[in-house]
């Protein structure tokens, strides 16, 4: 039997080579007729080590990293079909310390399993919680997601069960599902390593969802970034059709349910979600007022349930364990797992999934490994361009969304970017104002005005201009903002901003331990 | 936020070019919400939205002209005017800036002598800024032609740049 070898096809992979790792194995194994079965799976998220390449043995897979194209001859040389010593070998990738410490149930198969096959979903447990939401009643779904205790991990922490439960008391004619696949945040690759690594959890949790709340049509809106995750959707899409797990009878049910991807065009707001809908129906972005909450009047104006990629894709999960076994992950009111993305200067930067509960500290040095440059690590922004930066004192806060919000931060989606000490604070500042004065709506005066008057002030501080003043000047700005935006983009930008100054006041010309 | 660059606003398309645009807007009459997946669709064909496609996409999916250009001006992703052969992203967001990305970014509006939205003498590359490819944990990151790169160093960037030009 050919023996199979794994290169992923993740965009991170492919940026560090892998698909001439993939070809070169293809050709070398050609040259010496050995015949092999090359799988192109998602990344088990060791970004250090890609191109990881793994291969099937008796024993269980072997890992061996980070390979580049030049090193396939000599892997041959070495035997790494059978697994056998080599300077690159890793190990059984089950035993990687880094992945044993887990607790992967959103990404149970990332990795593991061929994306876009609907037969190794399958044998990988895959649509077993769909076959139980076919059993049970829209009501009885949403109960089941309600007791998991999820909540929107798209940012705004929203528990999934009671969004689902306004949809699916709502009257009418047609509902829609629709999947926030936007991933704008700085420092946040889960989506896109679910899309390119297990697509079809994320159909499988879509078709749920219309299950439970009776919708037969589903959107992912896909950011336009993401080619590769495209492909991979179209491709697990695709197929589900084909089997018989998308379309007008869903496993033989008399249900329906129908999936379609749709690009968004580089705009960071169409994450918001009513931003996002407006897009869908192929207006500007610009933010709706609420109410009526899309729950109520979404997409064309039908009653919509809008989650993001991982609320989505931890459905079927929930639905395959139960709500009990999810909520006994976690700590607080924050159940479950929380996919974390360790970002930026990192030695190890990779994704972790973990119950809430796992502190910064143990996420920077036991997963991370410090910082890539060497250097200390002198701050973290957690939660994408509107989260908080966080200095060392704080790297004790579990990750938990209450914790995070008694020192005024945000967990967002889960990404953490950490800076070594040769970062500069106020120009970290200047730039959240700027990046909201690129992405501004322009909907609310506070954040399409305030925005570049932020820069212009930052500006000013930088240039040690009438500083004082000037200092006094942010915080007023960013107070109108806090109050006065339509929504978080203009609401949240003082986050990085105010967090950056109380935090790091040095930088931006106060004394240590002065709070002007 | 594009900046238009030696180019009249009145570009003028060649009749092969309108033909295939109306091929596109034919194939998307009937799609719910059509005008993005039709932005999209021409765009991926012929590399921007036309200026002069504007009315014919209006009049086909019922909306003003203003209204269409509007939608093609408030996102990032489509451009109205040529770009050149090959587009090169460089990503400004913070995980790529913890990275260094600021020194590539200046490396790079040096060497092709161009800043962001222009595109270099030559007609070869357009240069774009991007936030977030995702790619944050092989942070600095950036793509030519959609085709992603990670721990760009300048010694990397200049093979990008060298292979764009090869081809
Ligand atoms: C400016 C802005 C950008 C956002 N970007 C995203 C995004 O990229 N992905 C996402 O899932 N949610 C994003 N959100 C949050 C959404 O508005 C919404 O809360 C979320 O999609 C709901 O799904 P969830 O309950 O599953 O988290 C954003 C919000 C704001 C204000
Ligand atoms: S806060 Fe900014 S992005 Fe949000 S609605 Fe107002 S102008 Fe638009
Ligand atoms: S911040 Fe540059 S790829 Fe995400």
């Amino acid at each position: 039997m050919a023996i199979k070898i794994y290169v992923p096809r993740d965009s991170s992979a492919l940026s560090l080579g892998a698909n001439k790792v993939a070809a070169n194995i293809q050709a070398e194994a050609a040259k010496r007729g050995v015949e092999i079965n090359l799988i192109r799976n998602g990344s088990r998220g060791l970004f250090w080590l890609e191109t990881m390449v793994e291969v099937a043995t008796a024993k269980g897979r072997v890992a061996y990293g980070p390979v580049m194209p030049k090193d396939v001859a000599s892997l041959f040389d070495a035997d790494f079909m059978s697994g056998a010593a080599h300077p690159l070998n890793l190990g059984l990738t089950d035993e990687i310390a880094w992945l044993k410490k887990q607790e992967r149930l959103t990404f149970a198969r990332v990795g593991i399993t061929d994306p876009v096959s609907v037969e190794d979903y399958v044998a990988h447990d895959g649509y077993k919680g769909l076959k139980n939401a076919l059993a049970k009643s829209g009501a009885d779904i949403v109960k089941e997601v309600t007791d998991s205790g999820l909540r929107g991990r798209g940012g705004a922490a929203f528990p999934t069960g009671i969004k689902w439960n306004t949809v699916l008391n709502a009257p009418a004619d047609q509902k829609y599902i629709v999947c926030n696949a936007d991933e704008g945040d700085s420092g946040t690759y889960s989506d896109r390593m679910i899309m390119e690594g297990d697509p079809l959890v994320l159909v499988e949790g879509m078709t749920i969802a219309g299950l439970a709340v009776g919708a037969t049509q589903g959107y992912i809106y896909l950011r336009s970034e993401y080619p590769d995750a495209l492909v991979t959707l179209n491709e697990a899409i695709a197929n589900a059709y084909q089997a018989g797990y998308l379309g007008e009878d869903i496993c033989g049910s008399g249900k329906r349910f129908h999936l379609e991807v749709r690009r968004a065009a580089g705009a960071y707001v169409c994450g918001e979600e009513t931003s996002l809908l407006e897009s869908l129906e192929g207006k500007r972005g610009l933010v709706r007022f609420k109410p009526p909450l899309p729950a109520i009047e979404g997409l064309f104006g039908k009653p919509t349930v809008v989650n993001n990629v991982i609320s989505l894709a931890t459905v079927p999960i929930v639905l395959d364990k139960g709500g009990k076994f999810y909520q006994d992950f976690g700590m607080g009111r924050s159940r479950g797992t929380l996919p974390i993305q360790l970002a930026g200067n990192i030695k190890q930067c990779g994704l972790v999934e973990k119950a809430f509960g796992v502190t910064l500290r143990e996420l920077l040095y036991d997963f991370g490994g410090g910082s890539a440059s060497g250097k200390p690590i002198r701050a973290v922004q957690v939660g994408g361009p509107l989260g908080a930066y966080l200095p060392e004192s704080q790297f004790d806060t579990p990750l938990d969304y209450e914790k995070f919000t008694e020192i005024w931060a945000v967990l967002g989606h889960g990404g953490i970017v950490a800076f070594d000490d040769t970062v500069d604070m106020a120009k970290m500042a200047r730039y959240a104002f700027e990046f909201c004065a690129v992405e501004s709506c322009g909907k609310c005066t506070p954040c399409r005005i305030g925005s570049t008057r932020g820069v212009e002030v930052m500006d000013k501080i930088i240039a040690k201009e009438d500083h004082a003043k000037n200092i006094t000047l942010v915080r007023d700005l960013s107070d109108t903002m806090l109050n006065g935006s339509l929504c978080a983009l203009g609401g949240m930008t003082p986050y990085p901003v105010l967090s950056a100054i109380n935090h790091f006041p040095e930088d931006f010309g106060l004394k240590k331990g002065q709070v002007a | 936020m594009r900046l238009p660059q030696n180019k009249s606003w009145r570009e003028v398309v060649s009749d092969e070019i309108l033909v295939s645009i109306d091929q596109h807007i034919e194939a998307h009459l009937n799609v719910p919400g059509a005008l993005m997946p039709l932005l999209h669709a021409i765009q991926d064909d012929i590399g921007y939205v036309p200026e002069s496609s504007y009315p014919r996409i209006a009049k086909a999916l019922n909306l003003s002209v203003a209204e269409v250009h509007g939608v093609v001006t408030f996102y990032h992703h489509f451009r109205s005017h040529a770009p050149g052969k090959h587009i090169l992203q460089i990503c400004r967001a913070e995980s790529c800036q913890s990275m260094g990305s600021e020194a590539l970014e200046a490396y790079v509006k040096k060497t092709l002598g161009v800043d962001y939205h222009q595109t270099t003498a030559d007609g070869a590359i357009t240069l774009e800024p991007v936030y977030c490819l995702g790619n944050c944990a092989c942070s600095p990151a950036a793509s030519m032609d959609d085709q992603v790169c990670g721990r760009v160093d300048i010694a990397r960037v200049n093979e990008i740049i060298a292979e764009a030009r090869g081809a």
